[in-house]
């Protein structure tokens, strides 16, 4: 600890023991407590308590009888458990019998302070600090904590309990480390007394009949399985395997939920070689009892487990498809499996094994979906992967949803009716749909997924929600729709899908409500992107008034919606999708795109479609598009221009990144982006070079450039400093642009910027010569700038000493407040 | 109490109910639908429909070409259009005392009662009711008699010749019974039967039955109405909507505790979200004026309207449709949209307060205030003047058959740039587009019904468990093009009680009480024994005075003096004789106990056998039997008195006496 700090300790410790000075912030004793611990991990706490006395005082302090803040006690606590971490820091505080004092019977515990859940928390997280070495274990042992623990487990607050039950494992695994000997045997005697009691504990809350504690149980033996790889864990299940068991013989089993986390924790321990241990007839004999809601987390977790055995994750995978195997049948046309389970499970399906209120059965179908979505791309998925019974069931559960299903059975129309109109449902589908795209299917159920997209797509009850994710569908079964091997062209069915989807499109993006707007003008935008180039595609848009009314919605009044056409009409104009409309106001087609552009960035008072717009830009730039390549010089000028003027950071910094284009276009792109390019000469010539920089002036980027150096927003200076510290390495070969450095321009250039620097930045730069700009950029401590701009900006006030300072000014300040009542 | 049923259609009721001794219509639809089986009435002389050819029969003659026309396909009269009236034959519409109108819809039909069928009650409708009824028969009777038409069709209507006609005319029913429209004189004298009502306010028919409008939420001044007695209660609910339009919000907790509830007008469009299909109108409309053409609303001059302007005020800006005319034609636009102003009080909540701001409640005014919505009487005049494409056109009559917008019909349909969007649920689209086809405009179906759909009436019921339901029959099976939609149904124990035109439905319950007043004197006079905790009994003598339904019982009078002579004395003789009366007994009597007392007075030999309704005590030796039960105790035994008034005193030892 440095001097300084040593010094503003005495003063802080008595602040703290101070009742009648409450802290406001707990967040400044988190972070002392965070200092104390990196000091403790890097040094003797012993030698720490023996050189700041003060601390020792605070914690017997906070012993007395006093109407100390909860706060403060909890911090203790926790401090106390930080020193004593160290065995020989943990004697001394034991010789002062302030341990006992602070952690046994006499301490907060029986206390009135107990009563705030801070201080228990408190305890527990002080005593798992300082549980590191075997004398701390007797310690625990001598003042009946273990005990407390376990009551805490069943504690009001969550935090607590939760704490208190990983506590458990800790203690449990540091006594464990203590045998020296391997393993322990089943017989209780072999194993240390702590551990014995805690096990004890276990084995007691699992034969319990109150399911509370048969979860807290279950709790404590899923962290211990999944920290705890040591080999006596396979003891420790070995010998509470048969209990486990057990539970699942009650109707119904309690505590499923955590019961499927332990089994998965304890099938996913390296510690655990599952053979041995019964536990694949465990997870079987689970699977097969509880009931579907609760079997599909862990149906799900064994089909994830790399080595399992082939009968078991054919069962997992059966439960898991069970409910769309329900809606199958419910839905089926005529008897005859649906292919989804083999003949035996299939005949045991029923309609009504969904559950009949419609909560339940939404819910129960969400999560299945949701489940097989996370299945699907994983390498161990089930193979062979029932594709073509899934992507039925997908579809079929659209079309109750949607109310386009015509179900023949009663179980049927039942579950049609509890489905209509459901969203959720809808929207776990659709992902569910996207999701299949990556496989294929045959070309009539394709057909099918089409017709139920184009209906959602239709349909005017689709939530804006659903719609999204129905375009998003939408454009994944495009992506993959059958092609020839080679070609990235939409196939000729996809194009006649495309002709019906554009007159719905066109209708959306008509839509009163903006989200609709939006989703269609992004779903747009993917579309241009992939197929813009292709006949099939660019004919049907053409066709339709897509491009139109996209340009209309540029004037639309939500700022989402314009930031969107904004993005698409770029693209489209990258692609030469755009019409030339025929308003008066609008004469050059094309060109008044740019100026609308433009007038955008300028004029529009919300940042989004600003952003989009230099977005566009860049990539016209970065593409040469063709209104830019006419006059790149007056096109970035001008956009530079107006963006260095924007309040709004992000659109700053993407002019930085246009800058930067337009620099790697003028100055030639490094070798490393481009290897195909012709190699200029390693030492560029004078002449070209002098053009590429007088070019660049011209557009002023440097004046963009060092004014975004002094931007108030750090992105944008480290983004500016980075590119100037290119450029200055672009120029560095040239010798020829070697130039006096005091020059009279380059000291005013260099004074002006030294008033920018300062906050004045009302005068202009003026016209610059390349060698003034060099000059001055030699100058600069560029690399000094970047390493200051990438330190946090609080690093000057994170500092220990800061931390006390401000500790005991906040402190300070209520003292004077007080004097000044009186 | 009986229903008589005497509409089919079941958002345009028309049923009668006799209750207690009243004799109460409920509402007075008129079917329109028939309309659609004529030919259009144009404004201006249309070459097209002029020259459509006569109708042939298969055998080619011709004698009905004069009445019936073809066009594509279909066949059309070519006559007056006639509407199909509610049932007059099941009941004598004279015996009817009163006629309840739950809302404007619903009373079209009301002049062809109140004027031709002998009818002398009173009409009871809430004051927007009769306002906006008026103004919806002000404009029909205005569309039918502006464009005059010499030929009245009946050739096709005998019954030998209807056989022989294509469908839907060789199905339609009842066409002898339709009839032209009513004259303004006609709606002027059934309109001054009517008098006006408030919600919630309480009027007394002839002191038999209490009937009270409730707010339904449907429309301007929409109600639902109460008709109790003191002991029964019948709810009818007709149009209703829990949806948050203009209107003030449907009344649902009056309607609890019904004996009957009569369920009509429901959505027509159970399928379509009404949320849903106004978005569908604002982007189908927006789609058709950005592509340069126009648009046409086929619109009653009142309702949905109010909320499709309020929607498009707000929208209009953003699509930037700010340039576009809209244009209001109806011979009643002008009074329809001030009127709307002015009913504050009928309105829903949000639009009350702004009137005290104050504001207009509708943004309309607005609109009509910025020039972006314009409104005429008629497409003759100023609007011929004012016209400028692309436009918006609201106008009548949904049924395209006869108002300016068969005008419209004939002027854009032959373009595809323009589109007609149906949002009025009375007609089917395709019907009613029948005689414009081919049709090269754009047609978009977007019905906005706000009644309350299935999920709504299935979590109504819940909430006010009525004992019975009564709807029409169409309520209680799936739509027949969507069988599998069990969801589309009335769903509720027990199951509903379903009615069809020409129907008398008796309604499942009887009445079993009724309420009689005491005079203060005579209930001075009472007293009361407690039977029972909590209950008190006492005999009373008086006499029952009924008038005007209401009974109560006053002192019976006092005997006459002896003083009197001959004639006094036989008056006095009339007044019943009070004074023999035989004790009222009460209680039950226990058999245990019962029988110990009869062993203790010597009987023996005592069989006890339980039967469904009680006890029977034999007495073998005495061959008596003594059978009790709930309300009746009876001793059979043969010829001995002695015996009988010997267990009848031990029986009377277990009852009270008062």
């Amino acid at each position: 600890m440095d001097p300084e700090c040593s010094q503003l300790l005495p003063a802080l410790c008595a602040v703290l023991a101070d009742p009648r000075q409450p802290m406001a912030d707990d967040t400044c004793l988190e972070k002392l407590l965070d200092w104390f611990k990196t000091i403790t991990e890097a040094g003797s706490s012993l030698l720490l308590l023996q050189e700041n006395p003060c601390l020792v005082e605070l914690l017997c302090h906070v012993l007395k009888p006093q109407d100390l803040s909860s706060r403060v006690l909890s911090f203790s606590l926790r401090l106390t458990g930080v020193f004593a971490a160290q065995e020989d820091c943990f004697q001394y505080l034991q010789q002062g019998e302030l341990l006992p004092r602070l952690f046994g019977e006499a301490g907060p515990l029986g206390g009135a302070a107990w009563t705030a859940p801070t201080v228990r928390s408190g305890w527990i997280q002080g005593l798992r600090s300082l549980a590191q070495h075997p004398s701390a274990l007797h310690f625990l042992a001598d003042c009946g904590a273990v005990d407390t623990i376990f009551s805490l487990q069943g504690d009001s607050s969550l935090f607590v309990a939760s704490a208190a039950g990983q506590l458990l494992v800790h203690i449990l695994s540091l006594s464990m480390r203590g045998l020296a000997e391997g393993p322990p045997g089943l017989q209780a005697d072999d194993w240390p007394p702590c551990a014995q009691k805690i096990v004890g504990h276990i084995e007691e809350s699992l034969r319990s009949t109150a399911t509370p504690q048969i979860t807290q149980a279950l709790n404590v033996l899923t962290t211990t399985f999944s920290h705890c790889h040591d080999p006596w864990t396979q003891v420790l299940w070995v010998r509470l395997h048969p209990l486990v068991a057990a539970l699942l013989e009650k109707d119904p089993v309690p505590a499923a939920h955590s019961l499927v986390d332990l089994l998965l924790s304890v099938a996913r321990s390296p510690g655990l070689s599952s053979s041995s241990c019964g536990l694949w007839e465990t997870l079987a004999q689970t699977v097969s009892h509880l009931s579907p809601t609760q079997a599909g987390l862990l149906a799900l977790g064994i089909l994830k487990l790399q080595d399992c055995p082939q009968a078991l994750r054919a069962q997992a995978f059966a439960v898991l498809l069970q409910p769309l195997a329900c809606v199958l049948k419910a839905t089926a046309q005529g008897p005859g499996p649906s292919g989804l389970l083999d003949s035996t499970a299939a005949d045991s399906v029923t309609a009504d094994m969904l559950p009949p209120s419609k909560a339940a059965c939404v819910g129960l179908l969400c999560r299945t979906l949701a489940h097989l979505e996370l299945l699907l791309p994983l390498p161990q998925r089930p193979c062979p992967w029932p594709q073509v019974p899934l992507l039925g069931a997908a579809v079929t559960l659209l079309q109750l949803c949607g109310g386009s299903g015509s179900p023949a059975s009663d179980a049927g129309r039942q579950l049609c009716a509890l489905l209509l109109g459901c969203v959720r449902v809808q929207r776990a589908a659709l992902d569910f749909l996207g999701t299949l795209s990556q496989e294929t299917g045959p070309p009539e159920l394709v057909t099918q997924v089409f017709a139920v997209l184009l209906e959602y797509l239709r349909s005017p009850d689709s939530s804006p929600t659903v719609l999204k994710k129905a375009f998003q569908a939408t454009f994944r079964w495009l992506l993959s729709s059958p092609r020839t091997p080679g070609c990235s062209d939409l196939d000729s069915d996809a194009v006649l899908f495309l002709r019906e989807l554009l007159p719905v499109l066109q209708k959306r993006l008509c839509s009163p409500c903006w989200e609709v707007r939006d989703s269609s003008l992004e779903f747009l935008t993917q579309m241009t992107r992939r197929w813009g180039g292709q006949a099939g595609f660019r004919h049907a848009l053409l066709a339709s008034e897509v491009p139109r009314l996209t340009e209309q919605l540029l004037r639309d009044p939500e700022s989402y919606v314009r930031a969107s056409a904004v993005t698409a009409m770029g693209q489209l104009s990258s692609q030469g999708l755009c019409v030339p409309s025929a308003g008066p106001e609008h004469p050059g087609g094309q060109q008044s795109l740019l100026g609308e552009l433009l007038h955008i960035l300028s004029a529009d008072s919300e940042g989004f479609p600003r952003r989009a717009v230099m977005q566009v830009f860049t990539q016209w730039l970065r593409d040469s598009h063709a209104d830019v390549v006419g006059d790149t010089e007056q096109f970035v000028a001008g956009v530079l221009q107006v963006a260095g003027q924007d309040l709004d950071w992000e659109v700053r910094a993407q002019g930085l990144e246009l800058a930067l284009v337009f620099l790697e276009q003028t100055l030639g792109p490094s070798r490393s982006h481009c290897p195909y390019a012709v190699t200029p000469p390693v030492a560029a010539p004078a002449g070209p070079l002098t053009q590429a920089l007088q070019s660049l002036c011209r557009v002023r980027l440097f004046e963009f450039a060092f004014r975004a150096l002094f931007d108030c927003d750090r992105p944008v200076a480290q983004k500016s400093c980075d590119l100037l510290l290119l450029l200055r390495a672009k120029t560095a070969s040239s010798s020829s642009l070697q130039e006096p450095r005091s020059s009279p321009d380059v000291a005013s250039v260099e004074a002006a910027l030294q008033r920018w620097r300062a906050g004045d930045q009302a005068q202009p730069l003026g016209d610059l010569e390349p060698e003034v700009v060099l000059a001055v950029l030699r100058s600069m401590d560029l690399e000094g700038l970047r390493g200051a701009l990438a330190e946090s900006s609080d690093h000057v006030e994170k500092s220990p000493q800061s931390l006390l300072q401000d500790m005991l000014a906040t402190v300070g300040i209520r003292g004077e407040n007080e004097a000044d009542c009186y | 109490m009986k229903l008589y049923c005497l509409s089919g259609h079941p958002t345009l009721p028309c049923n009668v109910l006799k209750f207690k001794s009243t004799t109460i219509m409920l509402d007075c639809g008129l079917d329109m639908t028939s309309t659609l089986n004529f030919l259009p009435l144009p404004l201006v002389q249309s070459p097209r429909l002029s020259n459509l050819p006569g109708w042939s029969l298969k055998d080619g003659s011709a004698f009905l070409d004069k009445e019936l026309k073809e066009c594509s396909g279909h066949v059309f009269v070519d006559s007056v259009p006639e509407f199909c009236l509610p049932e007059t034959e099941l009941i004598d519409l004279s015996t009817v005392d009163v006629i309840l109108i739950s809302n404007y819809h619903c009373m079209m039909a009301l002049p062809y009662i109140t004027e031709h069928t002998g009818f002398t009650g009173t009409v009871y409708a809430t004051e927007p009711t009769v306002q906006i009824g008026r103004l919806l028969m002000e404009e029909l009777v205005n569309f039918i008699e502006r464009v005059p038409k010499a030929q009245s069709a009946s050739l096709w209507k005998n019954k030998d010749i209807q056989r022989l006609l294509p469908s839907p005319l060789k199905d339609a029913v009842e066409v002898s019974t339709w009839r032209r429209c009513y004259t303004m004189q006609e709606v002027n004298s059934a309109l001054s039967k009517i008098q006006l009502v408030g919600y919630s306010q309480k009027i007394e028919l002839f002191g038999a039955v209490q009937v009270t409008p409730l707010s339904s939420g449907y429309a301007l001044g929409s109600s639902n109405w109460i008709i109790q007695s003191h002991y029964e209660k019948v709810s009818y609910v007709s149009g209703s909507s829990l949806l948050t339009t203009h209107p003030q919000p449907m009344d649902q907790a009056s309607l609890k505790n019904s004996d009957v509830l009569i369920l009509t007008g429901l959505t027509q469009i159970p399928t379509a979200n009404p949320d849903g299909m106004v978005g569908e109108f604002c982007s189908n409309l927006a789609l058709t004026v950005r592509n340069g053409g126009n648009v046409l609303v086929p619109c009653y001059p009142s309702g949905v309207i109010y909320d499709l302007l309020e929607c498009l005020y707000q929208y209009i800006d953003s699509a930037g449709l700010s340039n576009i005319p809209f244009y209001f034609i109806s011979p009643v636009a002008n009074s329809s949209l001030e009127f709307s102003q002015i009913f504050a009080e009928w309105l829903c909540h949000n639009k009350q307060t702004k009137v005290y701001l104050p504001e207009p409640p509708f943004p309309h005014a607005e609109l009509i205030q910025t020039n972006k919505l314009k409104h005429y009487p008629s497409l003759h005049g100023d609007f011929s003047s004012d016209f400028r494409q692309p436009c918006v056109v609201f106008t009548g009559h949904p049924s395209l058959r006869f108002g300016d917008v068969v005008h419209f019909m004939e002027l854009w349909g032959k373009s595809s740039l323009n589109t007609v969007i149906f949002t009025e649920p009375d007609f089917s689209y395709l019907e009613a587009l029948a005689p414009y086809q081919p049709l090269a405009m754009k047609c978009i179906y977007c019905p906005i019904d706000t009644r309350l759909n299935f999920i709504q009436v299935s979590k109504l019921l819940k909430e006010v468990q009525p004992l019975h339901v009564v709807c029409p029959e169409q309520y209680t099976q799936p739509p027949p093009a969507q069988s599998h939609r069990m969801d589309l149904m009335i769903d509720c124990q027990p199951p509903a009680m379903s009615y069809r035109r020409a129907e008398v439905l008796a309604l499942p319950f009887k009445r079993r009480y009724e309420k009689i007043e005491i005079m203060p004197e005579l209930a001075d006079a009472l007293v009361p024994m407690e039977i029972k905790p909590g209950i008190s009994l006492a005999t009373v003598s008086a006499v029952l005075h009924t008038k005007d339904n209401k009974h109560v019982l006053q002192p019976p009078p006092r005997p006459a003096q002896p003083s009197g002579g001959k004639k006094r004395k036989r008056a006095s003789e009339d007044i019943p004789d009070c004074k023999v009366l035989k004790p009222l007994l009460s209680g039950s009597i226990p058999v245990e106990q019962f029988v110990q007392t009869l062993e203790k007075h010597g009987f023996s030999d005592i069989k006890v056998e339980d039967t469904a309704k009680g006890h029977i005590v034999l007495l073998q030796e005495a061959e008596t039997l003594i059978q009790i039960e709930e309300d009746s105790t009876h001793i059979i035994c043969d010829n001995d008195e002695m015996l009988r008034v010997r267990l009848r005193d031990l029986v009377l030892k277990f009852l009270q006496k008062f």
